[in-house]
């Protein structure tokens, strides 16, 4: 199905498909975290593009940050001194963890792109005054885009660009619910490509693509046997290897959901479209499943994965953590308390740049699925 | 009211009466004696405790007779005590990665055994926290909202990357009433705005007498050292805004300008004059001086100590409670590093340093994510060598005694041959 292909060559060569896109006429805006408004993006006419570690070895980016800052980090901005990045007009740093603050920084004061936004979300969700402060940053975003890029970014644009997004949302959410309803629909490293190519993808044709790959699928499952591994789940921040998808079926099991912020946080809750589009906007990201770096009550992630947990029926739980990720390191101990005292099984993989060797990693999750 | 058996009366007692005599000898020790022993009876006479960030805005708690309570600056006495490493491995085991902060680790995993140089910190009634140093206070103070299972009050300051937006000021303009609203609550009273005025007043004429002692090292010998000033900071973090703060910086200052005045240098032989940026080492922090001091090199300043007196130009006098938002929202670590790097350079400059010591702190990563920046933009505006130092403010797992040593020497080296030795 030339859909895969598609979505494959996008992550073989995301750079490529970067430059093409730049080769159009648009405007590409780099972003790095889930909390990047992109319908506004969108509605200004730009491209969002979701940039992610090189995986290349550091060389330039190591001028610049230490060794015990993530890979994320350190290899986004590889990417941008190396030059592989050239294609973006511009870059939006949504505030999250100390590490990506300085990020932000470092970039302005080295890539200096053609445009550079910070939008200093409030770090707590859960109250008045930070919601009304939610707001007002979104709208200064808007209006530092709309002035950058000359154009007008009406409500009607904006309205046009939430059902654009809400669309591919509750496609994505799709892919995942037909995988959990008979995961041996589609392979897990396929799932991973469609949601993270996404990302990058032109989104007016992703529109188009999406209910293809859905249709597909849908037919597949009437007659598709129901797969018989043992269901996990994955939760953490960052994935970026495809790999682990494979090594966890060849163990035996299959992910059935995640709490991945290039998952299921990222197309969670759709924008309600029959209100003020900014404060719709600000509304989601307060009540979606929320990232270890913002607040929002301090059972609140404990409880979201355990609701996952059971909904999805699965057997058990995998952290997958990026190393010097200290949010979701912070959070490890309740998170994998709370499963215990559910008498869910949880580990913990911890990963840097790259994965540690295939053996080691296959037999820690043989283990992993032959106790569950 | 039930009667207070004897003993407590007694304990109460005895405790009044080292304060008044420790308030006239103001030694740094015995204030902190007293101040930890009143925070440990407080079940006793009633009063509430805060657990608040370094940065966090004290002086409501202060107004309401709170006492407030750092975890980081235990976790500093924990470090310097060189109980860091046990307590560190003890939350590993907790399942925290080690990557994590060591005051964070250390804290966490001291509250579960009353462990550490003071037997743990006193059970605190509600947690205080302001992100304007870092998000992992934010991560910390969650873990500790779970097991203490107490309010929390997260203070949000954004971070700002270039200068100050007014949407920052509405949002925590707001929270300061917000504040207010949750300590009155918590403390079953209303909160007395012209006590706050004074606590205010006190809290911005102690960070002037601070600033005005650390400004002494600007002379050539420096009276005191930043190891001094790691000592004498104990004060203006944990009890700005009381009188205490006032009396015992004002004598400071006296003794620093009378050093001054007879050219007394905290060394004996200042030749070099370096600035140290980042957390110190706690545990090592002798170690650091006895080794800068053999090659006369003095730290004459740093970025650490001045952060809580860096924002008195954003206090208006006569409205602390409002202009209090963009003080607490400015501070040194919630500015960009180019902001930070000019900081640096007026520090260069105003200290007449030759060469900056930077401590890179696997902890810490805001004070320390940028520094390789800040290294580049010293070397390139003010010609002098920078230092970098791997290590940690409290975990000795992390410092290479041998190669510390070598690179120090090496660095002075630099500068002598530079200054022409």
């Amino acid at each position: 199905m030339k859909e895969w292909d598609e979505f494959y060559e996008i992550l073989k060569d995301p750079i490529s498909y970067g430059r093409k896109m730049k080769g159009q006429g648009r405007k590409v805006v780099g972003y790095f975290c889930s909390y990047t408004p992109e319908e506004i993006i969108y509605a200004a006419g730009a491209h969002p593009f979701r940039v992610f570690a090189s995986g290349e070895n550091i060389h330039f980016a190591d001028a610049h940050f230490q060794s015990y800052c993530c890979s994320l980090v350190r290899g986004a901005l590889e990417g941008a001194l190396a030059g592989n990045l050239d294609f973006l007009g511009g870059a939006v740093f949504p505030h999250t963890c100390d590490s990506i603050q300085r990020l932000s920084d470092i970039w302005r004061m080295n890539v200096k792109g053609p445009f550079h936004a910070d939008i200093v979300l409030p770090v707590k969700l859960d109250t008045e005054s930070a919601k009304e402060y939610m707001i007002d940053v979104l709208k200064k975003f808007r209006n530092e885009l709309a002035s950058h890029l000359r154009v007008e970014i009406t409500d009607n644009k904006l309205k046009n660009a939430i059902d654009t997004f809400n669309t591919i949302r509750g496609s994505l959410k799709r892919l995942y619910e037909l995988k959990t309803e008979n995961p041996g629909i589609i392979g897990g490293s396929d799932l991973y490509a469609v949601v993270k190519a996404s990302m990058m993808m032109d989104r007016d044709h992703l529109t188009g693509v999406l209910p293809v790959v859905i249709h597909e699928l849908e037919k597949k499952k009437e007659t598709a046997k129901l797969y018989a591994g043992k269901r996990i789940v994955l939760a953490g921040g960052v994935c970026n290897h495809p790999d682990i998808y494979r090594i966890i079926e060849e163990a035996g099991a299959v992910v059935v959901w995640d709490d991945f912020c290039t998952g299921s946080r990222y197309f969670e809750e759709s924008v309600n479209n029959n209100t003020d589009p900014i404060a719709a906007i600000a509304t989601r990201y307060l009540e979606r499943p929320v990232c270890p770096a913002k607040h929002s009550g301090i059972f609140t992630r404990g409880e979201n994965l355990l609701k996952i947990t059971r909904e999805k029926d699965a057997r058990g739980v995998v952290f997958f953590f990026l190393k010097f990720c200290d949010p979701h390191a912070f959070d490890y101990p309740y998170m994998k308390e709370f499963l215990d005292k559910e008498g869910i099984p949880s580990m913990m993989f911890e990963v840097e740049d790259q994965l540690p060797s295939e053996g080691q990693m296959r037999t820690r999750f043989e283990t992993f699925v032959d106790m569950i | 009211m039930n009667k207070m058996p004897e003993i407590v009366l007694f304990l109460l007692a005895k405790i009044k009466k080292l304060t008044l005599h420790f308030k006239k000898k103001k030694k740094m020790k015995e204030i902190m004696m007293v101040y930890y022993m009143e925070a440990k009876s407080a079940r006793i006479s009633g009063r509430k405790i805060a657990w608040i960030t370094s940065g966090g805005p004290v002086e409501p708690l202060i107004a309401m007779d709170v006492i407030p309570v750092y975890p980081e600056n235990h976790g500093a006495m924990i470090g310097a005590s060189k109980m860091g490493t046990d307590l560190c491995e003890k939350a590993e085991s907790m399942g925290y990665s080690s990557d994590l902060c060591s005051y964070a680790r250390s804290d966490i995993a001291c509250a579960t055994v009353d462990g550490g140089p003071i037997g743990g910190l006193p059970r605190p009634d509600m947690l205080i926290c302001c992100n304007n140093i870092c998000g992992t206070v934010l991560k910390w103070y969650e873990v500790q909202a779970r097991y203490f299972n107490v309010p929390l009050f997260i203070f949000d300051t954004p971070f700002c990357h270039v200068g100050y937006a007014e949407e920052v000021q509405r949002y925590v303009r707001r929270q300061l009433d917000e504040y207010v609203l949750f300590l009155e609550k918590a403390c079953g009273k209303k909160m007395d705005t012209d006590h706050l005025k004074t606590v205010g007043k006190l809290s911005l004429e102690g960070q002037r007498l601070w600033q005005a002692v650390l400004a002494t090292t600007a002379n050539s010998p420096a009276p005191m050292t930043a190891f001094d000033a790691f000592y004498h900071l104990a004060l203006i973090v944990t009890l700005r805004g009381t009188p205490l703060v006032i009396d015992y910086y004002t004598q400071l200052l006296e003794k620093m300008k009378d050093r001054v005045a007879r050219g007394i240098g905290a060394i004996p032989n200042e030749r070099y004059r370096l600035l140290w940026d980042n957390i110190p080492i706690w545990p090592r922090t002798r170690w650091l001086s006895e080794k800068l001091a053999s090659h006369n090199a003095c730290l004459v300043a740093d970025t650490y100590t001045s952060a809580w007196c860096g924002t008195t130009k954003y206090i208006d006098e006569n409205n602390f409670f409002d202009s209090m938002a963009e003080a607490y929202t400015r501070i040194y670590l919630n500015i960009g590093v180019d902001e930070m790097a000019r900081t640096v350079l007026d520090m260069v400059d105003t200290y007449k340093v030759d060469g900056i010591v930077m401590h890179s702190n696997r902890s810490c990563k805001p004070y320390s994510l940028g520094q390789y920046d800040i290294q580049k933009i010293v070397e390139r505006e003010r010609g002098i060598p920078c230092l970098m130092i791997e290590a940690d403010m409290v975990d000795e797992r992390s410092f290479s005694e041998s190669q510390v040593s070598t690179r120090i020497d090496a660095f002075m080296e630099i500068i002598k041959q530079r200054k022409g030795a």
